[in-house]
Parts: C-alpha cells; sequence; structure tokens
C-alpha cells in the first residue's frame, strides 16, 4: 500500500521550473531514495510532501490526506529532517529533544532515543559544541521524537566525514528496521546504492527512472570488466570464443575483457588452462554512477 | 498553548544562559543610576533641569537603554538568526508553529522591559529620591505605546533581514539612533534644540517618559506618533515577515 503519492507535481519559483512534471509513489516500510543532481529539484518535491510548499500543479497524497489541508495532522505522523536546518547554539542536546517531544501526543522517550543515536555523553552538550555528525544525528533524532510513520531525511551525510557517514547510514536502517518509511534525499550515489530500496532519479525536475539501485544498474550497463596482466602473450580469440565475453582491449601489457553473467570465471579458467598468471586481477563492474551518467547524461555531481 | 509554554520556557533558558543580553539591557541602567545617582550633586535639584535632579532628568534615558537594547537590537537579531539558521523552517514541520517562537521572544522582550522599568523606578525612589512618577497611567502608557513602537521597528528589521548579518547592518545603526535621541550618549540639554524636539518623536518617546515621571500627562501627539510607528511599522513586518 502506497503511504505517499506523488501525481505530475510541477512547481515553479518566478522564471525558474523547480519540479517539472514528477510522480511517484512510496510503499510502507522501504526506503525510498530521491537520487538527483544539485538543483534537480528533489528539495521542492519533498518540501511538498512534507506540506511546506503548494504545489503549482498535480496531486500530493500523504497517508492518504493532504498535506496542506490536513497538515495539523500529518505533522504528528510525519518526521521531517530539513537540508541544513540548525538549532540555537546554546540549546543542550537533551533540551532539544524534551522540547520537541512535548509537540507531540505520543511522543518516544527522548532519554531512550538519545542513547540509541549514541548521543548519551552528549545530553548537556550545547548544539555549537557538537561535531558534525552529532549534529546529523540530533536532527535525526528531532525527526524522529513525535514516532512517525514516515520519515523524510535532506541530504543526510552531506558534510558528513566517511565514518560518521557509515553510522549514519546504520542508524537509518535501523529506523527502517522498527517500521518507519524513509524517503531519503541525496545526490550520493553511494549512499542510495547502500540504503535504498527503490531510487527515483530526478533530473531537471523530471524522474528520469524509477528502479531498485541494482535494477537501475542492470538497465543501463549489465556489463562488467576484467581487467588483468598476463605473465605470457595471450591471444584475444582465447577469449572472444568464451560466450560470457562480449568484447577484448589492450592498453599496453594490460588486456580488459568485457562481458556479462560469469564472465570473472570464464576468464580464469581459461587462463589457468594455458598455465598463465593474471597479474593484478581486477573486476569493475557498473556502480549507480554509471547509471547515474547514462540517464541523465552527466556526472551527479554537476 | 502547551507547545508555547515550553518553547517560552527554552527560549528564557536560552536568554538567560547568553548572560550578556540580560546583562547589558537589565543590569546596565541600573549600574549607570547607582554610578551618577551616588555622586550628591546629581540628586540636587538644578534649574537647567527646570527644577529636577540630574538623576530625576537622566532616569528615562536610562530606561531607553533597556528599550532599545531589547526590541531594536536582541529581538531582530535572534530572529533573523533564527530564520537565517532554519530553526522557523524546523519549527514549521512539526505540530509547533513558528508563530509561537515569534511569541515567545516578544514575551521575553517585554518582560525584559518590564522588569527593567520596576527596577528603575524601585531602585530609583529608594536609593537615589528619584520621585514615583507623578502621572502613573500616563507613565503606563507612555512607556506602553513608546514599547509597541520599538518592538513594532525591531519586527520589521527581522522582516526585511534574510540573514544575520543583514539584521544587525539595520538595527546596529537604528539602536544607535534611538540611543542618541533618547539622550543616552549625550544628555538631552547639551544637545541643540532641533535634536531635542526630534527625540521628543522618536520611538520610544524620552520627552513623554519625562513628562509622566516628573510633572504631568505626557502630550498627545507625542503618545499618538508612537502609536501611528507601532501600527505603520507593525503591519508592515507583519506583511512582509516570512518564516524562512
Amino acid at each position: 500500500m502506497p503511504v505517499i503519492e506523488v501525481t505530475n507535481l510541477h512547481k515553479r519559483y518566478g522564471d525558474v521550473v523547480a519540479a517539472d512534471d514528477v510522480s511517484f509513489t512510496v510503499e510502507a516500510g522501504e526506503i525510498f531514495g530521491i537520487l538527483g543532481p544539485n538543483g534537480a529539484g528533489k528539495t521542492t518535491t519533498v518540501e511538498c510532501v512534507a506540506g511546506l510548499r503548494v504545489p503549482d500543479r498535480g496531486g500530493v497524497s500523504v497517508l492518504g490526506l493532504d498535506p496542506r489541508r490536513d497538515a495539523a495532522r500529518l505533522r504528528q505522523r510525519v518526521g521531517v529532517q530539513l537540508q541544513e536546518s540548525q538549532l540555537p547554539d546554546l540549546l543542550r542536546v537533551g533540551e532539544a529533544l524534551e522540547l520537541y517531544a512535548s509537540f507531540y501526543r505520543d511522543p518516544a522517550d527522548p532519554a531512550e532515543l538519545i542513547e540509541r543515536l549514541g548521543l548519551g555523553t552528549k545530553r548537556r552538550t550545547a548544539y555549537k559544541k557538537l561535531s558534525g555528525g552529532q549534529k546529523q544525528r540530533l536532527s535525526i533524532a528531532l525527526a524522529l521524537v513525535g514516532r512517525p510513520e514516515i520519515a523524510i531525511l535532506d541530504e543526510l551525510t552531506t558534510g558528513l566525514d566517511p565514518q560518521a557517514r557509515r553510522d549514519t547510514w546504520g542508524l537509518v536502517e535501523q529506523v527502517r528496521d522498527s517500521g518507519v518509511t524513509i524517503v531519503l534525499v541525496t545526490h550520493f550515489m553511494e549512499e542510495a546504492e547502500r540504503l535504498c530500496d527503490r531510487v527515483a532519479v530526478i533530473d531537471r525536475g523530471r524522474v528520469v527512472a524509477l528502479d531498485s539501485p541494482a535494477g537501475l544498474v542492470s538497465r543501463v550497463a549489465p556489463e562488467q570488466r576484467v581487467r588483468f596482466r598476463p605473465s605470457a602473450p595471450v591471444d584475444d580469440r582465447l577469449f572472444t570464443d568464451l560466450p560470457q565475453v562480449t568484447g577484448v582491449n589492450r592498453t599496453g601489457r594490460q588486456v580488459v575483457v568485457t562481458g556479462t553473467g560469469d564472465v570473472l570465471h570464464a576468464v580464469t579458467s581459461v587462463l589457468a588452462r594455458n598455465q598463465i598468471i593474471a597479474a593484478d586481477l581486477r573486476l569493475e563492474q557498473s556502480t549507480l554512477d554509471d547509471a547515474f551518467v547514462e540517464l541523465t547524461g552527466h556526472r551527479p555531481a554537476e | 498553548m502547551h507547545a508555547f509554554g515550553q518553547i517560552l520556557r527554552i527560549e528564557t533558558r536560552l536568554y538567560l544562559r547568553d548572560f550578556a543580553a540580560p546583562l547589558i539591557t537589565i543590569a546596565l541602567p541600573l549600574l549607570l543610576l547607582a554610578v551618577f545617582g551616588l555622586i550628591p550633586a546629581t540628586r540636587e535639584p538644578n534649574p537647567d533641569f527646570g527644577g529636577l535632579s540630574f538623576v530625576q532628568y537622566f532616569a528615562p534615558s536610562l530606561l531607553v537603554i533597556t528599550l532599545a537594547m531589547a526590541a531594536v537590537n536582541i529581538l531582530p537579531t535572534v530572529l533573523a538568526t533564527y530564520r537565517e539558521r532554519g530553526v522557523l523552517r524546523r519549527l514549521a514541520t512539526t505540530p509547533a508553529s513558528p508563530a509561537a517562537l515569534l511569541a515567545a521572544q516578544l514575551v521575553i522582550s517585554l518582560a525584559t522591559i518590564l522588569i527593567s522599568a520596576v527596577l528603575l523606578v524601585v531602585v530609583g525612589r529608594l536609593a537615589f529620591g528619584v520621585p514615583l512618577p507623578r502621572h502613573p497611567l500616563g507613565f503606563a502608557l507612555a512607556l506602553v505605546l513608546g514599547t509597541a513602537a520599538l518592538l513594532a521597528l525591531g519586527l520589521l528589521v527581522a522582516a526585511v533581514a534574510r540573514t544575520n548579518k543583514a539584521a544587525q547592518a539595520i538595527a546596529v545603526p537604528l539602536f544607535m539612533l534611538v540611543m542618541f535621541f533618547g539622550g543616552v550618549y549625550v544628555p538631552r540639554f547639551l544637545l541643540p534644540d532641533l535634536l531635542v524636539r526630534i527625540g521628543d518623536y522618536t520611538p520610544p518617546g524620552v520627552q513623554a517618559l519625562l513628562d509622566a515621571w516628573t510633572a504631568d500627562a505626557p502630550r498627545p501627539l507625542h503618545l499618538a506618533i508612537m502609536a501611528a510607528v507601532a501600527v505603520v511599522a507593525g503591519s508592515a513586518a507583519a506583511k512582509l515577515f516570512r518564516w524562512e
């Protein structure tokens, strides 16, 4: 059952079309990614879902309700973590969570939530003294303190170091496992690949693809590349005779065999039979990154 | 209501935790009252001030310090900072409204002004021979309208300034003008007559406060100007204010 339905959403600011024609549905219990370059319309889309903006055209339905008309009811049931929203410098972690908990009818226990998010030792620490990762965790905690059915997390890990980013990912998976549907806005391929059940790729205000991360990858580039340096000269035909292989390239002494399916096993077997050793053997697979470039025609960071 | 109470509680705590703000706003005027009041000559009636003592004559200007700090300095910078940092936007996604935060800030400003006014009147009376306001109703009215005019100006600054820096760029000169025409930097008897007259009509209206404190009912025109500033600046602020 879909918990969020967006149909033909259109939103412009003056002459700038932020969302041109966006449609997707989010199912209960999934982590749904909204992926796209900066300025693609991701934030505008989730702001319409969160009821912060009114679409010029198109429909948005969240838990069967209208984000504008039923704003009061939805705010009890949807937790939102906005991009670049901060707290007062002197506000302490415990105070922030207790304050936000007081807004909701049936909040989570702030003390327990603080522990769960690994901020137990920071309860009396002022916001400005927290590290980037701690601020982000607090921000997630605030989005969760009302026990929402849906959590919208916008640019969750931007500006975090790799370790903090991985910790945050673990946290998001934990939250999903507790039954919360998550809408994750990101421009990091790795993040979408690791976390999302399904991803909507948005570019220039439109959804250009919607699939699981693996589905997106296989759709655009099912090929794998086996790269190695042979210990003795080899004939290309050794590989081209294999059914899995689609092409062979050489750069210097390096051989790159392209293929599908079990191409790695096929190549290593044929090398072993011919007593050739493959040095610096590497398997390269397409990533969501490649898929993204293929789908949108430009790099994600553009 | 529950959310508003919680927000007010937390905002009050943050305000006190900041320390410098309440210290300057409430303690500085009192400290200046004590410094001047301890000089015996300032407590003697002086024909320069129409038979008032200097402390009596200067007390309304001390109140202007509190009014200017709370209404056109602290209020707009706090609100602009909250907007710039997304505090208001974040609140808009919860069942609580960012309007509750604005209301809490106004309550804190009003409470600060009231506490400071009461302290100045009481300490002035008990320690430094400043009589209680001769026209209490007129004094209350002048204080309420002067406060309303300045708070409206403060909110207007908060409405047009997008960032903390922009807010300070407008608020600091405005603050200095209010302080100058309120006779804080240079006592008004040293100013040319024209500047004194301008000061009469500059919020919060120090002459109306002085009249009601030491003589008689403030002049209706002085009060009317304050009410007009409050209404015009207040409605402009309401029209222009954005939560993000």
